[in-house]
C-alpha cells in the first residue's frame, strides 16, 4: 500500500479544517475566524488501497514568514517530504485566494486545488468553470463543500490520480518579460548542470524574488560569481520596466495579474444584492456607539444563563452525590475503604461533576462566538481600548479563548506577530477566568449570595478579571515589555450560521474532556488528598480520646468529644500539617488552612480546587448526620469576606500545571514562568488582602 | 487624501502604499493595492480602528495603517 502524503495549505478561514474533517472523519477544531489552527496536525485514514496522510497547516494569507504560525506553513512546504499539496479555496472569494495559489505553483510541486465552499458560492451567485481555470493553472480542480459534504470522493480520487502522475510540468505563465528573465537564468543554471531539489524554474523565481534561504545556499558556491552578473543583469531589466525597485512588488504584480486574468477567463458573477447578509447584521454589531453595549448585554446574558440555567441540574447533581456517599457508607460500613470510596473519590469527583451543566453552557457561549464570525467583530470594537493599554487589537482572540481553557489560549497567541505582544498577551491570558475556575466561582457565589445576584455576580467577576488584566498589561508594557506598536490588520469574516452539528461537536468534544477529567486526574487527586488528610494514624490519642468517650456520660458529650477527635485527626495529618505551615502566608486574606490547601492544590488543576474543599469539609464533619450538599458545608464553615477574598485570589493566581507548562513552551524560557508565578501570586495576595479587609468592614 | 480620511459609506481608489514591506505584502495579498477599489464600511468609537472592504475582503485597520494608504 503507498502512503500519500499530502500538505493542506490554504488562506485561512477557507474551510481546511472543517474539510479533513469530511474526508478524513477527524475532529479538528474548526471555527469562523482566522486563527484557529496555530499547529500542524496530521490526520490519517485510508482510502481505496491508499493511506492518506493529510497535514492541516495554519492559514496563510501569502507564504511569509512574519508570525509563527506562517513560518511553520512555509518551513513546512520547503523543508518537509510530501507528495503533493492540496490548496483549499474559498470559491466566494476566489481571486484573492488565488494569490496564494500562484504562489503554490511557483513552488513546482503537484497541486490539487479543492474549490471549498462551492454551497456559498452557488447562493452569492458566482459560478466556477472548473475545467477551465484546472488547464490555466495546469492543475485539477474540484468543487468541495465541506459542509454539505460535496465533491469529497472525487476530491480524494484526485488526489489519488495526481499522486499517480509521473511528472509535473511547470504551468504558471507569468508575463512576457518576467517569463523572458527566468527563461535566461534557466537556461545558465542548466548549462552549469546545477542540481537542486526544485525545479530550476522555481529556483530562478526564488532568485528573482531575492529569496534570502536561496542566496544563503548559493553564495559560496563557485556558480554564484557567474549567477550573481545574470541574476543582476535581470533585476535590472524588471527594475527598468516595472519603474520600481522593489522585486517583492515585482512579484505581487505578476500574481496579482494571473490571478485576475485567470478570473476574468473563468468566473461569472450574478448580479449581486445591494445589501449582503453580512452587511445588515454587521449596521447593528459593528454600529460605532451600540456596538460595545450590544456585545457587554450579550456577555451579561450569557453568565445570567450560566447560572439561572445551569443551577437547576446543579442542585440534582449535588443531591445525588450526597445520596451515593451515605449510601456507600451503609453499604460497605464504617471502614477505611468505605470513607476512600466514598469521602475521597465521591466527595472529589462529584464536586467536579457537579458543575458540567454550567461548564457547558459557558462553553456554548464561546462556540458560538467563535463559529459566528461575532469574534473577529469584538476585536475590532475593542481594539481601541485595547490599544490605550498597550494590547494589539489581535490578542482578543486568544484573551477569549482564555475564558474557555488557558491551554489552546497560550497556543493562540501564536498569530500575534511581534515577540513582545506576544509575550505580553501570554502574561494576561491568565487574567482571563478558564472554564475550570468556574466551578469555584459558582460553588462560592451560590453560598454567600442570593440568587438573582448570582448571575450579575459571575459577571462582575469576569469582566473585574479581564479589566485587572489589561490593567495589568499597561504596567507591563510600561515597564519589562516596552516598545512600538504594530500595525493591525485583520480580516473579518463573512457571518455563518454554524450547524448544529459543529456546535454540539465543539461543546460535546469539551464536555466529554472535562468529565474525563473528573474520572481521572480528580479522581486521584481525590483520593491522595483522602490520604494525606486521614494519615498519618495517631492511635495513642485515638485511645485516649476512647477512654474519654467511655467515661463520658451524656449523649451530647460523646458526640463532641467525637467532633474533637475528627478534627485532631485531621489536623495532624499530612495536609493538615501542611496546611498549618502555609497557613501564616494566608491568614491575612482570611483562610484558615483548608481554603489554603485548597488553593495549593489548585496549582495542579483549578478543578482540584473544588474536589479538595469536598473532601476536607466532608471530613471533619459528625458522622451520624446526613452528609449535606457541598454549598452548604461552604456556607457553614467559611465567612463572607474570606468568601470573598478566596473568588479574588482565584481570579489571579496561576493557572493550572497543565497550563503553565504550555506557558513555558510558549514564551521560551523557564525564566518566563518564575516570571508569571512571582507576578501574580504578588497580585492575587495583594488584592485578595485589600478585598479581605474591605469586605471586613462591611459585614 | 489617505485612507483615514474618508467617511463612513465612501469608496476611493487607492493610488499609492506607502508602507513597509512587510505591511505592503499584506497588504497586497488582501488585494489592497494601486488601482484597488476600497470601500469605507464603519469606524469604531473615537475613530481609532475602521473597517474597510476591498472586494469582497472586508479587513480592519487602525488609522495609523490606513494613513498609509494615499487614495482619490
Ligand atoms: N458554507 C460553508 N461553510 C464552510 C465550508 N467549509 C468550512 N466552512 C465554515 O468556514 C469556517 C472556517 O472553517 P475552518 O475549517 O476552521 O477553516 P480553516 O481556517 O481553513 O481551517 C467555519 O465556520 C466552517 O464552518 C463549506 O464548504 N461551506
Ligand atoms: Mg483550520
Amino acid at each position: 500500500m503507498s502512503v500519500i502524503k499530502v500538505a493542506l495549505v490554504g488562506q485561512p478561514n477557507v474551510g481546511k479544517s472543517a474539510l479533513i474533517n469530511s474526508v478524513g472523519n477527524a475532529r479538528l477544531r474548526v471555527g469562523n475566524f482566522s486563527g484557529v489552527t496555530v499547529k500542524k496536525e496530521v490526520v490519517r485514514f485510508t482510502r481505496d488501497d491508499y493511506d492518506f496522510e493529510i497535514t492541516d497547516l495554519p492559514g496563510s494569507y501569502s507564504l511569509t514568514d512574519y508570525t509563527i504560525e506562517e513560518r511553520v506553513t512555509k518551513h513546512y512546504l520547503d523543508d518537509n517530504d510530501y507528495d503533493l499539496i492540496l490548496n483549499v479555496v474559498d470559491s466566494t472569494n476566489i481571486e484573492r485566494n488565488l494569490y496564494l495559489t500562484t504562489e503554490l505553483l511557483s513552488l513546482n510541486k503537484k497541486v490539487v486545488v479543492a474549490l471549498n465552499m462551492t454551497d456559498e458560492a452557488v447562493k452569492e451567485g458566482v459560478h466556477i468553470d472548473e475545467n477551465q481555470l484546472g488547464k490555466i493553472l495546469g492543475v485539477s480542480c474540484v468543487k468541495t463543500s465541506a459542509v454539505e459534504k460535496t465533491g469529497i470522493d472525487e476530491l480524494i480520487q484526485t488526489l489519488i490520480k495526481t499522486y499517480n502522475l509521473r511528472e509535473n510540468r511547470f504551468h504558471l505563465q507569468f508575463s512576457e518579460v518576467y517569463e523572458q528573465e527566468i527563461c535566461h537564468i534557466v537556461s545558465f543554471l542548466e548549462e552549469k548542470k546545477v542540481q537542486c531539489k526544485i525545479s530550476l524554474k522555481a529556483l530562478a523565481i526564488k532568485l528573482l524574488r531575492e529569496d534570502k534561504d536561496t542566496y544563503l545556499r548559493f553564495h559560496e558556491e563557485p556558480v554564484w560569481i557567474e549567477l550573481q552578473t545574470i541574476v543582476n543583469e535581470a533585476y535590472k531589466h524588471l527594475y527598468l520596466h516595472y519603474d520600481t525597485k522593489d522585486l517583492d512588488d515585482i512579484f505581487n504584480d505578476e500574481k496579482l495579474a494571473l490571478t485576475k486574468g485567470a478570473v476574468i477567463e473563468t468566473v461569472q458573477f450574478d448580479k449581486q444584492e445591494k445589501q449582503t447578509f453580512t452587511d445588515k447584521i454587521d449596521s447593528l454589531l459593528m454600529h460605532q456607539f451600540v456596538g460595545l453595549p450590544i456585545f457587554l448585554f450579550m456577555m451579561w446574558g450569557l453568565f445570567q444563563l450560566t447560572f439561572e440555567v445551569g443551577s437547576i441540574p446543579m442542585d440534582w447533581i449535588d443531591a445525588f452525590f450526597a445520596l451515593l456517599i451515605d449510601a456507600t457508607k451503609s453499604f460497605l460500613g464504617d471502614t477505611e475503604l468505605a470513607s476512600v470510596i466514598a469521602d475521597g473519590a465521591i466527595a472529589g469527583v462529584g464536586a467536579v461533576v457537579l458543575f458540567l451543566p454550567n461548564i457547558i453552557i459557558l462553553f456554548l457561549g464561546i462556540a458560538l462566538l467563535e463559529t459566528t464570525g461575532y469574534m473577529s467583530r469584538v476585536a475590532f470594537l475593542l481594539d481601541g481600548f485595547f490599544h490605550k493599554f498597550g494590547l494589539h487589537g489581535k490578542s482578543f482572540i486568544p484573551l477569549v479563548s482564555g475564558f474557555g481553557c488557558s491551554v489552546p489560549a497560550y497556543m493562540a497567541a501564536r498569530t500575534l506577530k511581534n515577540d513582545r505582544d506576544r509575550l505580553l498577551t501570554l502574561f494576561i491570558i491568565g487574567f482571563m477566568s478558564c472554564g475550570a475556575r468556574l466551578p469555584i466561582y459558582v460553588l462560592f457565589v451560590g453560598a454567600f449570595f442570593a440568587e438573582h445576584h448570582a448571575g450579575n455576580l459571575l459577571f462582575l467577576i469576569y469582566i473585574t478579571g479581564a479589566l485587572l488584566g489589561i490593567i495589568a498589561a499597561k504596567v507591563l508594557k510600561m515597564t519589562a515589555f516596552k516598545g512600538d506598536d504594530e500595525p493591525f490588520v485583520m480580516e473579518m469574516p463573512k457571518y455563518r450560521l454554524p450547524s448544529f452539528k459543529l456546535i454540539w461537536h465543539t461543546v460535546s468534544g469539551q464536555a466529554m474532556m472535562y468529565l474525563k477529567k473528573a474520572g481521572t486526574f480528580i479522581l486521584l487527586a481525590s483520593v491522595l488528598v483522602w490520604f494525606a488528610s486521614n494519615y498519618p494514624k495517631l492511635p495513642e490519642i485515638e485511645q485516649q480520646y476512647q477512654v474519654k468517650i467511655e467515661q463520658a456520660d451524656n449523649e451530647r458529650a460523646i458526640s463532641a468529644l467525637n467532633n474533637e477527635l475528627a478534627q485532631y485527626k485531621l489536623e495532624h495529618s499530612y495536609l493538615g500539617i501542611i496546611g498549618h505551615a502555609s497557613e501564616p502566608f494566608f491568614a491575612p486574606l482570611g483562610y484558615d488552612w483548608r481554603m489554603a490547601i485548597a488553593l495549593e492544590t489548585g496549582l495542579a488543576a483549578k478543578e482540584v480546587v473544588v474536589a479538595t474543599l469536598g473532601v476536607l469539609y466532608g471530613l471533619g464533619e459528625e458522622q451520624d448526620e446526613e452528609s449535606s450538599g457541598l454549598i452548604e458545608k461552604i456556607r457553614a464553615n467559611i465567612s463572607l469576606p474570606a468568601g470573598i477574598s478566596f473568588i479574588v485570589f482565584v481570579m489571579i493566581y496561576l493557572p493550572c500545571l497543565a497550563a503553565s507548562m504550555v506557558f513555558m513552551r510558549e514564551a521560551g524560557s523557564w525564566k518566563y514562568l518564575a516570571y508569571l508565578f512571582v507576578f501574580t501570586t504578588a497580585t492575587a495576595w495583594s488584592l485578595s488582602f485589600i478585598a479581605f479587609n474591605t469586605a471586613q468592614l462591611f459585614t | 487624501m489617505t485612507l483615514d480620511n474618508l467617511k463612513k459609506g465612501q469608496t476611493a481608489v487607492v493610488i499609492a502604499v506607502n508602507a513597509g514591506k512587510e505591511l505592503k505584502n499584506r497588504f497586497s495579498s488582501f488585494g489592497l493595492v494601486k488601482g484597488a477599489y476600497v470601500y469605507t464600511e464603519e469606524y469604531s468609537l473615537a475613530k481609532k480602528t475602521m473597517e474597510i472592504r476591498i472586494n469582497k475582503t472586508r479587513i480592519a485597520i487602525r488609522s495609523s495603517e490606513a494613513e498609509k494608504v494615499e487614495v482619490v
